[in-house]
């Protein structure tokens, strides 16, 4: 075990590096951070004690209280709740003896929910100490529960049950690529900067996150700013029911690389960061390899493939649980060791980013993409997809499908093809992009998934005829509740009231009032949120008030009704109380 | 006095400050005689309420008596109004939100020194509380609600000569306030 000192000189004690300190930290001290723990990192870094631990309080998997020497996580993504996810924490709960929320006397086990861990397709997820474990019903929960009772370190549990299937169910341009390491980058070097911008404007490549933005106008913008450009990987894949980047970055990480070494030509920046999900430690391994053999072979590092001057190197980051950091200013925030608080914009990163920086980031696939832009041209690129969206999406299709898994598809299918791909012909409604985007329900099923239609940033939740849109709307907003940064009020009581208010209705305690509520609440977080959190939080249950009105109002109440039983709530006075 | 509009208000669990906020209007308050009649009011010692236009209601519910009030009251209004932190938030009184209610009545009646007769309170005419002392929207609808501690003369006048006139009422800067 290092102690804490020798883990600050390994971080230069540098305070932009306090997040993943912490995280070392906590790793060599215990899996908490205890309040000496906190003074001693302070006192090394040269910050207030406070903001230490404004930092590690933000971050859901850094704890400032004791936790279990195992601290199982069950997923509380609506489509492992569908699978079941609600049974497995309850068998965890019984069978290793600790409620949700706690930890177990004995100090060996903590149980709790947790946002989606990216694993969708194989339903019901869970982590334990960070690690991802996926099905875990049946044998494999059996297997999970002799594997804490005898104390196995995870690392030590048997291959099988850490295996995470890759699930690529159809390659596209970007998945069947066989790019070999440095192609890309060659193609690159030899065309000029004219050149290059003119393949990045023929391609018409737009950003994979959800909204996008041109990516040759964020690099022009970024190389032409003053300052030392940065190149941010945006591996923070938070949106529930997303995991086509957990896939690409398992499979084709080189090609990610490539891509941000590309970006990094072409934008002049000497610096790179990876900012992978906290859920997605399991990678980390494999990722520190990749970029290490890059390293060997000249792809990364001074000098790259031999041309002087063309430095740039990778720092891979990790999060902490924090869905919020998904947000590229709140994941600068991060990067820089701080709370991912969003940031005011203007000014937008590209021109003051890390540490003040030009800044680009971009999500995982679009530098995959890049990199295959470059490597086959751009009429093979642009012969797929549509007029404005060209090229090929990752799809990460789950629920309720026989075929869950990730798809990669030319821009322009409809929906309904999708749906025939993965067997999902019975939807009664599919939520695009996660619960951030759009319910979309079977009448739209024709619209084709694209830019100038209905956008996608990679998820696709299928729900079946059974399916009760009501329980995937109150889930969403439950999970907007839980990752509101706080800083601002719409969203960090908005999203509370409106969790609130679906409650009602679930509990069949809801009227007319709720509604209106929720009306207006969808227009104060829209007009008045700090940041996309905000905005967004309401597409949580706007799309299914709108486009199921039957499913509405067979929930109402006829009139005003408190959310609880008030009987209940008196006789508690009084049977404690004074009357006898 | 017909063509007037009819006016009622109450308090629950509050401290009649807002009422007193409400007298704060001063000559203002003929004015707006000439145009509201009161109903059911501490003004006019008038117990309960028949059929009225606006309500103005303070204090939130920690007994069931407020409870019974509230009910007959929403029942009476055309618009009810939550005026104050108490009705809106519970305010003071829900600071006892925080303790179990028995423990609280031990404390207080029980153990504390002060309380010659040392027994709880166990008349059967005292209402039975409620566990959590809570705002009055989370028992009935409520259609508007004027905040702070109390809200100040204008916010009663601004809001009343508005609805008087037809408009949608809107608290002018200063006027919509917390404290």
């Amino acid at each position: 075990m290092r102690t804490v000192s020798e883990l600050l000189d390994a971080h230069q004690r540098d305070p932009t590096r306090l997040l993943q300190l912490l995280r070392d930290v906590q790793a060599a001290s215990g899996q908490w951070l205890p309040p000496r723990v906190l003074t001693e990192v302070a006192n090394g870094l040269g910050l207030p004690r406070a903001h230490v631990e404004g930092v590690a309080g933000f971050y859901a998997f850094l704890h400032l209280e004791p936790v279990g020497r195992f601290r199982v996580l069950v997923s509380d993504n609506i489509t492992d709740v569908f699978a079941g996810s609600h049974d497995t924490l309850r068998a965890f709960s019984e069978r290793l003896h600790v409620e949700p929320g706690h930890v177990r006397t004995d100090g060996v086990v903590s149980l709790d929910r947790t946002s989606c861990t990216g694993l969708c397709d194989q339903p019901p997820a869970i982590l334990v100490n960070g690690r991802a474990i996926s099905r875990v019903v049946g044998e494999r929960l059996d297997a999970v529960v002799a594997c804490i009772e005898a104390g196995t370190p995870v690392d030590r549990w048997p291959e099988a049950l850490l295996h995470v299937d890759e699930g690529i169910r159809q390659r596209g341009p970007v998945l069947s690529s066989r790019l070999a390491p440095g192609a890309a980058l060659r193609r690159v070097l030899e065309q000029g900067h004219d050149a290059r911008t003119k393949t990045l404007e023929a391609a018409r490549l737009r950003g994979r996150g959800g909204a996008g933005f041109p990516v040759v106008t964020k690099w022009e913008t970024c190389r032409t700013a003053p300052g030392d450009s940065v190149v941010v990987c945006n591996a923070d894949e938070g949106e529930p029911g997303t995991f086509k980047d957990r896939v690409l970055l398992a499979t084709c990480a080189d090609l990610v690389v490539e891509g941000m070494t590309v970006a990094a030509h072409c934008t002049q920046a000497t610096t790179g960061f990876i900012y992978l999900r906290g859920e997605y430690t399991f990678l980390e391994g494999h990722l520190r390899g990749v970029l290490e053999r890059r390293r060997r072979e000249g792809l990364l590092g001074q000098g790259i493939l031999g041309e002087r001057g063309f430095d740039f190197d990778i720092d891979l980051h990790l999060g902490a649980g924090a869905y919020v950091c998904g947000e590229e200013t709140a994941l600068i925030e991060s990067l820089e060791g701080k709370r991912g608080v969003p940031r005011h914009r203007p000014p937008f990163p590209v021109t003051n980013g890390y540490l003040g920086r030009p800044t680009i980031v971009n999500n995982v696939e679009t530098y995959a993409d890049v990199a295959v832009v470059f490597a086959n041209g751009v009429e093979a690129w642009s012969a797929l997809g549509t007029e404005k969206s060209t090229g090929s999406k990752l799809l990460s299709v789950a629920g309720d499908v026989e075929r869950p898994g990730v798809y990669e598809v030319p821009w322009g299918v409809t929906l309904r093809d999708v749906l025939a791909l993965a067997g999902g012909v019975d939807a009664r409604a599919v939520q695009v992009s996660g619960p951030s985007g759009e319910l979309v329900a079977p009448f739209e099923f024709d619209r084709r998934l694209c830019f100038e239609d209905l956008a996608c940033a990679g998820a696709i939740a299928v729900f079946g005829p059974r399916r009760d849109l009501l329980e995937v709307a109150l889930n969403f907003a439950r999970f907007f509740a839980h990752e509101s940064c706080g800083f601002c009020t719409p969203c960090r009581v908005g999203t509370h009231v409106a969790a609130r208010s679906l409650s009602k209705l679930q509990q069949g305690r809801g009227s007319s009032v709720e509604l209106t509520e929720l009306e207006t609440l969808a227009h104060l977080l829209r007009d008045t949120s700090h940041c996309g959190l905000g905005v967004m939080a309401p597409n949580a249950y706007r799309h299914w008030l709108r486009k199921f009105p039957e499913d509405v109002r067979r929930r109402l109440s006829a009139s005003f009704e408190p959310s609880f039983d008030v009987e209940a709530a008196l006789m508690n006075g009084r049977h404690e109380g004074a009357r006898r | 006095m017909t063509g007037k509009v009819k006016l009622a208000t109450t308090s629950l669990a509050g401290c009649f400050g807002c009422h007193m906020s409400f007298l704060d209007l001063d000559e203002r308050i003929l004015p707006l005689l000439e145009r509201v009649t009161f109903d059911r009011s501490p003004l006019t010692d008038v117990k309960h309420a028949s059929a009225c236009d606006v309500g103005l209601i303070e204090g939130g519910v920690c007994n069931e008596d407020n409870l019974h009030v509230l009910k007959e009251f929403r029942d009476q209004c055309r618009l009810l109004v939550s005026v104050g932190a108490c009705a809106i938030n519970g305010g003071l009184p829900a600071q006892r939100n925080q303790f179990d209610v028995s423990e609280l009545l031990h404390t207080v009646y029980m153990a504390e020194p002060g309380l010659g007769r040392r027994a709880l309170p166990d008349d059967v005419e005292l209402p039975r509380l409620f566990d959590k002392v809570r705002p009055v929207h989370e028992f009935v609808r409520v259609d508007y609600f004027l905040p702070g501690c109390p809200p100040p003369a204008d916010a009663f006048w601004a809001f009343l000569t508005a609805l008087l006139d037809g408009r949608e009422p809107t608290l002018p800067r200063g006027a919509l306030r917390y404290d």
